[in-house]
């Protein structure tokens, strides 16, 4: 026996299926713009044309940073890496406070001849990792985690290194 | 005493349960004596979850202070979540059983979740600019909590468009259905693409990426802000009843006056 209100739910339900099934194939379909950034990987395979701009996302590579302040604006030189390929990035203009070796960064520019990419923007990424300063040195001290180069170890490790009497 | 005594003595029918609950009489004979007590405790928990996360909880590593708007920014995010599934929920009970409680109660979440919303992207707003270097980009997670905030100013203003109530809340019973398609893009934004925003902190699968010690006041401002969404919806729903019910009053005796 169908009463009205089981063939309203059987509307809906079959509406709601319809509906998400479209949403995620159009996700599908546009995902790649849908991506705020590209990794070092993507611009190496198949870069944008020259002067096109992107924004270009990854980590700071170690030992890449360095800064000239010899002509009034701070001109820094590093790399953006994913781990497999790296860009070479250049930017005039205060970085923020989180820029330094080892951070996720976004930088927002295009590339330039010669495999350069030029900033106008540079845009800090953090991890989702919260924990006080005494724990990170804790971590640090131990050889178990080194900021520059990557995310800290699996936080289940964490309370080991807890500090006793401190914070809340 | 006499309605109770009706209901109870009532065939129980397929889904009893549901109109057993979803009666507007009910509803505010549970409502009204536990309203105080919701809103206390919503009251505590929600100030020591702040008071204990900017007082006394430590500062990242990382962020320093900043990191302190987490414990306003991330309860918003969450109870401005959880409240649309709510809606969405209401929504889909209404279109398909015709409850009038439901009505009532998307009526008056819509507004305390667009609440919820908007201290989300402005707590969320005036994190980014010290740590990003930006008060506002373009990413997925920020665009889709941005049109979860246009959907729910959507379905306030589409539930009091129309002159015909039962119309306005079938129509905003649909638009709320149809963007609950976004809750899931939003939650999972920050893992299928490339986003500024971090990833998931908090999980249900594995350990939380977060010191114990900053947890904890997470954790309690997080149900502080939920029992805060519940006590602000009962109570509009519980004031809308007593609403209708004087003026349904009201006008009998009008007409009796005639």
């Amino acid at each position: 026996m169908r009463t009205p209100k089981k063939r309203r739910l059987y509307l809906v339900l079959a509406c709601l299926v319809c509906l998400g099934g479209a949403v995620a194939l159009s996700l599908a379909a546009f995902s790649s713009s849908l991506t705020y950034f590209l990794s070092p990987r993507q611009v190496e395979a198949k870069a944008p044309p020259l002067g096109r701009s992107f924004r270009l996302g990854g980590i700071v590579e170690v030992g890449t940073v360095a800064t000239d302040v010899s002509k009034g604006e701070p001109v820094t030189h590093f790399a953006v890496t994913d781990g497999q390929a790296a860009v070479k990035v250049i930017y005039t203009g205060v970085l923020p406070d989180l820029f330094r070796e080892g951070q996720g960064v976004v930088a927002i520019g295009s590339m330039q001849k010669g495999d350069v990419f030029r900033a106008s923007e540079v845009l800090a990424k953090h991890g989702a990792d919260y924990m006080p300063k005494d724990v990170e040195e804790a971590l640090k001290k131990s050889g178990k985690w080194n900021p520059r180069f990557g995310p800290p170890p699996n936080a289940a490790s964490w309370d080991d290194m807890s500090v006793k009497g401190k914070g809340a | 005493m006499k309605e109770s005594a009706l209901v109870q003595t009532r065939p129980a029918k397929n889904g009893g349960w549901f109109h057993y609950l979803a009666n507007p009489g009910r509803f505010q004979r549970v409502a009204r004596p536990t309203l105080p007590w919701l809103a206390g405790f919503a009251l505590f928990l929600t100030v020591t979850g702040i008071v204990w996360g900017y007082w006394f909880a430590p500062a990242d590593w990382q962020q320093g202070n900043a990191s302190r708007i987490m414990y306003v920014h991330v309860p918003a995010a969450w109870v401005a979540m959880a409240g649309y599934a709510a809606l969405a929920i209401c929504s889909f009970l209404s279109l398909v059983w015709r409850h009038p409680l439901a009505d009532i109660a998307a009526e008056e979440i819509s507004p305390i979740g667009a609440g919820f919303t908007a201290v989300c992207l402005v707590s969320g707003s005036l994190w980014g600019k010290p740590m990003w270097g930006a008060y506002w980009v373009w990413d997925a997670r920020l665009t889709s909590v941005l049109i979860l905030f246009f959907l729910y100013l959507g379905h306030i203003a589409l539930i009091r468009a129309f002159d015909n109530k039962a119309h306005a809340y079938r129509a905003a019973a649909i638009l709320a259905l149809a963007g609950a398609v976004n809750l899931p893009i939003i939650v999972f934004s920050v893992q299928w693409w490339n986003t500024l925003h971090q990833g998931n902190t908090i999980s249900f699968t594995g350990p939380s990426k977060i010191y114990i010690t900053m947890l904890y006041p997470l954790l309690i401002a997080s149900v502080g802000f939920y029992l805060t969404f519940i006590t602000l919806v009962v109570a509009r729903m519980s004031s809308a009843i007593s609403e209708r019910k004087t003026t349904a009053l009201l006008r009998a005796a009008a007409e009796r006056a005639q």
